[in-house]
């Protein structure tokens, strides 16, 4: 069998790292075919699920690039990105797939060679890890399935979205956070989401007792339980039925399945 | 529409042999021949030359596509003429879709034709899954307010501004000095007249100055600019007053600084090493040391030693000097009688107070001691002029003759390598320069009564003000960097801001002028047209998904966004700009980004992972 060849999907932002990456083809730098561009506006486009999407459909590293922090053409978009591809991380962390699988770099327009030389290392440190397993590991796919519910669930996505303000201007009780305290909230709220996303994702197809949830999602039972009265709580989740003196629960599924 | 059958056109370009020689173009055709939906396909040697744009045309109307794929170069130079050219047979220009197998695929594989190609397969797919997608756009027309404003009043500034005006349109001209002109001022005589640099200036500076059209803001700064092509709010500060304007274009002439060589062949150690501009505004104020020998040395600083460019303009300034000097022109050595050999002339030591002046006032250095070095006599019978170089290049046809001239008049050129630099030293009270000499191959010792050193124009320190400014980009250098290194020279990526001058590199005087009044053009059209289409790249807001949390109006960069009487999102469609971080953040997911939708963005990527059955 030939030498494992990953397949890269790269997000380039027009105005910065499109450009860089054009310089490098002006300038003739070779580097491998392993990657396939995407161009977008600006790399704050890219949403956390776009990327988790990608790696659960095979792809073996993900890599989004714009331009340096401070010369975004649309002022700090890629701020905003830096943060979108923090929690995508954090995401895959809590998945078990290599968070090294989900890379950002910042490519200006003059640093053709830069890219080329990023899309080498990418490239050799993909070769490294080995192809994506998430063609070989069904739970894997279903974790993943979790991770981008979570990545599109309300809270995540406004603490991601508020930070600035949260950190500078204050909340709607006028107290500034601190960027510390609100990174804290930010991982606890994402391992939150992750395991009420994952419950709903394995309660999905067949019921599941409060003690087999705990072990799949890695969470102590009494853990878990919270977990599934917060989301009876809120309607998504059912007693199915009762299994000797074991309650079996199963997702609410709207529209039919 | 949405029920409309799919028939989607694929051209190839072979690019002469900048793409076909690298990927199989005819195989790549063929594949895409067989993607789903595509109707036509076919290569084209040159698709952007008139037979490969009518060969779209042409197919458009006679297999009814509705879906156009090029596969060639860059966007970012090609797409505008692929999209007049689908808009010319009937497509709407957003059906459109660029697939990138030059610059991003055949010219950075060129030793691997065969995963070349299927790279290029690959892409094309990606482009064919989102052209699938794509929906027809409209594009609102944004009035221009018909003003410009131009930053930097040198040479090239001041052509961009008079050119503008001469046009019809009013110009601000804002020059943080207290008066126009530029480097240029530095500037003894400018070849190949020999005419006075402060005479060629005045000429130029009346125009400005007695222009209708120009308003001129001397002292002064642009401290703020917002908006976008057409209508950019402008601060301009002029000693702490400040005034706001509005402007339909920005034309940025900030010109460059010349190289301070420290620690380089004895400047500031050593009297009488001067840099090239020092050396030339002496000789404009007739202040040179009396001499009988001088040294240039080109490079310094330049080319790998510190910064990495060539600066272009040297040589041809050395090569000025050089013959000005050999021809006592003007009597610039200031001899009793022109052109009559130079006898027992002393060296004067002590480096005349304008240039030590000049020196303090840089960065706020401290007065240093002058050097207390004793006059000492020399006497030889003429002016020897040696120019040390790593190769003399004399661009340009006059420049070569001057090159030829300058030799006729015994300057002696002596090559050096960068493994052996000159070295200068002071001994007996003499300034001496240690050479390799490459021909004769041996260790060479030559003193002199001055030395010039050609340093390198470098990037102004608050370019990278003005960069974050205006929202454009600087090159590795410091230097402004143009859309495109040979299609648009004068052009920023950005609408409606435009470059000239030397903030974009070296440049001589034509040339910086030439680039002032290419750049005037540029930014004339849209002010003459009276308005811009931009692109139809805006987010929309699905008022059905949308909870009124207003999460998109806090991380909105240009305040696009805001709430309806019923407490929901709307887009303000003129001031979005299409970067999709609405889309991105929205917690509802009730924003969609025109154009480069989840699904669009997906699908594309996701037909890069398809495993290709040959």
């Amino acid at each position: 069998m030939s030498e494992f060849e990953p397949k890269i999907i790269v997000f380039l932002c027009n105005w910065c790292s499109y450009a860089g990456a054009d310089l490098a083809g002006v300038s003739r730098y070779q580097y491998p075919t392993n990657i396939r561009t995407v161009r977008v506006m600006c790399s704050t486009r890219v949403s956390p699920h776009i990327v988790l999407e990608l790696l659960k459909d095979g792809a073996d590293g993900v890599m989004v690039t714009g331009c340096h922090p401070g010369d975004c053409h649309y002022i700090n978009g890629n701020y905003y990105t830096q943060k979108r591809v923090e929690l995508a991380q954090r995401l895959l962390k809590l998945t078990g797939l290599e968070p090294e699988r989900m890379r950002l770099d910042w490519v200006s327009a003059s640093e053709g060679e830069k890219f080329a030389h990023i899309v080498q290392e990418y490239v050799a440190k993909l070769k490294e890890l080995g192809p994506n397993p998430v063609k070989k590991d069904k739970k894997l796919v279903t974790r993943l399935d979790a991770a981008i519910d979570a990545s599109r669930e309300f809270r995540l996505k406004v603490l991601t979205g508020k930070e600035i303000n949260l950190t500078t201007k204050g909340n709607v009780y006028a107290e500034i956070l601190k960027i510390e305290s609100l990174e804290d909230i930010m991982a606890k709220a994402t391992e939150d989401e992750y395991r009420n996303s994952l419950i709903l994702q394995l309660t999905h197809h067949k019921p599941y007792s409060v003690k087999e949830l705990a072990k799949e999602i890695g969470e102590p039972t009494d853990k878990t339980l919270e977990h599934v009265v917060s989301l009876r709580a809120k309607n998504m989740l059912a007693l199915d039925h009762i299994e000797g003196a074991t309650p079996k629960y199963k997702a609410i599924v709207i529209g039919g399945a | 529409m949405s029920e409309e059958e799919l028939r989607i056109g694929v051209y190839v370009c072979s690019c002469g042999s900048n793409i076909g020689g690298f990927v199989d173009v005819a195989a790549v055709v063929e594949y895409a021949k067989t993607l789903p939906d595509v109707a036509f396909a076919t290569g084209n040697l040159y698709t952007c030359a008139e037979d490969g744009l009518s060969s779209i045309r042409n197919s458009i109307k006679e297999n009814n596509l509705n879906r156009a794929v090029v596969a060639a170069c860059t966007p970012r130079t090609h797409a505008p003429l692929f999209q007049s050219t689908c808009e010319d047979a009937g497509l709407n220009k957003y059906l459109f879709t660029f697939v990138n197998i030059r610059e991003q695929c055949s010219w950075v594989h060129m030793k691997e034709k065969e995963s070349a190609t299927e790279k290029a397969k690959d892409l094309i797919r990606m482009g064919v899954a989102r052209a699938r997608l794509l929906q027809p756009q409209e594009e609102v027309q944004i009035d221009v307010i018909p003003s410009a404003l131009v930053i930097g009043g040198g040479v090239a500034g001041m052509s961009a501004a008079i050119s503008l005006a001469d046009q019809g349109f009013p110009v601000r001209l804002v020059e943080k000095q207290d008066m126009l002109g530029g480097f240029v001022r530095n500037l003894g005589y400018i070849w190949q007249e020999r005419q006075e640099a402060v005479a060629a200036l005045k000429a130029m500076i009346d125009r400005v100055k007695s222009h209708r059209n120009i308003d001129l803001f001397l002292s002064s700064k642009v401290v703020s600019v917002d908006g976008f092509i057409g209508n950019y709010e402008i601060v301009i500060d002029t000693k702490g007053k400040q005034k706001r304007d509005n402007v339909g274009v920005i034309v940025v002439a900030t010109g460059a600084l010349e190289y301070i060589p420290e620690g380089l062949y004895g400047y500031e150690l050593y009297d009488n090493v001067v840099t090239l501009t020092e050396f030339e505004i002496l000789a404009k104020n007739k202040k040179l040391p009396k001499m009988s020998s001088i040294a240039f040395i080109q490079c310094v600083g330049s080319r790998g030693q510190d910064k990495s460019y060539c600066s272009r303009i040297c040589c041809n300034v050395t090569l000025k000097n050089a013959m000005n000097l050999a021809d006592n022109w003007q009597n610039m050595l200031g001899l009793e009688e022109a052109g009559k050999a130079v006898e027992g002339v002393s060296v004067e030591k002590a480096v005349p107070d304008e240039i030590a002046e000049r020196r303090r006032g840089r960065r706020g250095r401290k007065e240093r001691e002058e050097g207390g070095a004793e006059e000492t006599a020399a006497s030889t019978p003429k002016l020897d002029i040696a120019v040390f170089n790593r190769d003399v290049m004399s661009y340009g046809v006059e420049h070569e003759l001057m090159f030829n001239k300058t030799r006729e008049k015994k300057v002696r050129f002596i090559r050096y390598t960068p493994h052996y630099l000159p070295k200068v030293s002071l001994e007996n009270n003499k300034l001496t320069i240690d050479y390799w000499h490459d021909t004769l191959q041996m260790q060479r010792k030559m003193t002199v009564d001055m030395i010039v050193l050609a340093t390198p124009l470098i990037a102004q320190p608050d370019a990278t003000e003005i960069s974050k400014m205006l929202k454009v980009p600087l090159g590795q250098d410091g230097f402004f960097l143009e859309a495109h290194v040979k299609l648009r020279p004068v052009d920023f990526a950005t609408e409606g801001i435009y470059v000239c001058g030397t903030c974009k590199g070296p440049a001589d005087i034509p040339e910086a002028v030439g680039q002032g009044m290419a750049a005037a053009s540029r930014a004339g059209s849209p002010l003459a047209r009276g308005y811009v289409k931009p692109e139809a790249l805006v987010a929309y807001v699905d008022s059905d998904e949308c909870s009124g949390c207003g999460t998109c109006i806090e991380i909105c960069p240009y305040n696009a966004i805001r709430k309806t009487e019923n407490g929901l999102a709307e887009v303000t469609i003129a001031a979005c700009k299409g970067c999709g971080n609405c889309g991105a953040t929205c917690p509802e997911n009730a924003i969609i980004m025109n154009h480069y939708t989840d699904n669009q963005l997906l699908s594309e990527a996701r037909a890069a992972l398809q495993e290709v059955k040959e």
